[in-house]
């Protein structure tokens, strides 16, 4: 029961999973960069990132490079530790088949 | 069906991951070509040592210089070749040849290396050139441990094997010229093959 209590819904979705995944690893990744790795279109990946920035997983970090806006996201300790719980809960629930 | 699942999102993951912050296009065979300028500068630069007036090298005979010029070649030459086959292998994985991932790699290579490289030349200058051979092993295995981190893992080993050589060089005065033939020479052939038929041949 408590494996399945840990497999966290926000992560539930692969573009989510996906973001995740690249900040674990990054310090940054903007939103240009998210776009590329995952290979989604802006209303999409818009989507999720507010998705998991409402949750707290994530936080935005808007700024100006020259004139351009420019929006970068990183990862926060609770979604780092949220994260890893899945990613633990995921490999328990595989390992039990 | 639930269990398959989720061993793809592990993988999928896992994957992401690399691809954000490693650059893992490196061409193996520009490893072994590599390798091959540097034992035919090696071989260039001992005969011309062998067939000087004195036979051995010293720091101000015009043979230095030529020594000198052979191994910038070699230097661009292997640099040039893994701009190139690397470009290739990237556009052909479809991945981008500068983006975050290839500039950390590129930073983190380089910190190490050119400060070597400047010490060396310092070292140099004030005539003392016994440990160049060693110098140039040690800097450029600490350069490939460092960048390891950003790209294949396996690099990482090639860096410890050239720090061992040029601690054995520099403890071993007149064998330089030999560890260095080994360490940039052989050991970029082996590297690069079997980077080769591990990475590249698909």
């Amino acid at each position: 029961m408590s494996i399945i209590n840990n497999i966290n819904k926000a992560f539930d979705h692969r573009i989510r999973l996906g973001i995740m995944s690249i900040l674990m690893v990054n310090e940054y990744a903007d939103f240009k960069m998210l776009k590329e790795l995952l290979d989604v279109t802006d209303g999409n990946l818009a989507s999720h990132t507010k998705a998991l920035e409402k949750v707290e997983y994530i936080k935005v970090e808007k700024q100006f490079i020259g004139r351009k806006p420019n929006t970068r996201y990183a990862t926060t300790k609770l979604g780092e530790q949220e994260f890893k719980k899945h990613i633990n809960a995921l490999e328990k629930l595989i390992n039990k088949q | 069906m639930e269990s398959k699942d989720y061993l793809k999102d592990i993988s999928e993951i896992k994957n992401l991951m690399n691809k954000s912050s490693r650059f893992i296009s490196l061409s193996g065979l520009s490893g072994v070509l590599a390798g091959i300028y540097a034992l035919v500068g090696a071989a260039i630069a001992y005969f011309l040592v062998k067939n000087s007036d004195r036979g051995y090298l010293i720091l101000d005979g015009y043979i230095f210089k030529l020594c000198l010029l052979i191994l910038a070649l070699v230097a661009i030459l292997s640099i040039a070749t893994g701009i190139i086959l690397t470009t290739k292998k990237a556009k052909k994985q479809g991945v981008k040849i500068w983006d975050n991932a290839s500039k950390r790699l590129v930073i983190n290579f380089l910190i190490p290396l050119l400060s070597g490289g400047l010490y060396i030349l310092i070292v140099l200058c004030q005539g003392k050139y016994g440990q160049t051979a060693a110098l140039m092993l040690i800097f450029y295995g600490l350069a490939l441990v460092n960048a390891s981190k950003y790209s294949i893992g396996d690099i990482k080993y090639l860096g410890i094997i050239d720090i061992i050589l040029g601690l054995i060089a520099a403890s071993c005065p007149g064998y330089g010229f030999w560890l260095w033939v080994i360490g940039f020479g052989i050991m970029h052939i082996v590297y690069g093959t079997w980077m080769h038929f591990k990475y590249d041949r698909n």
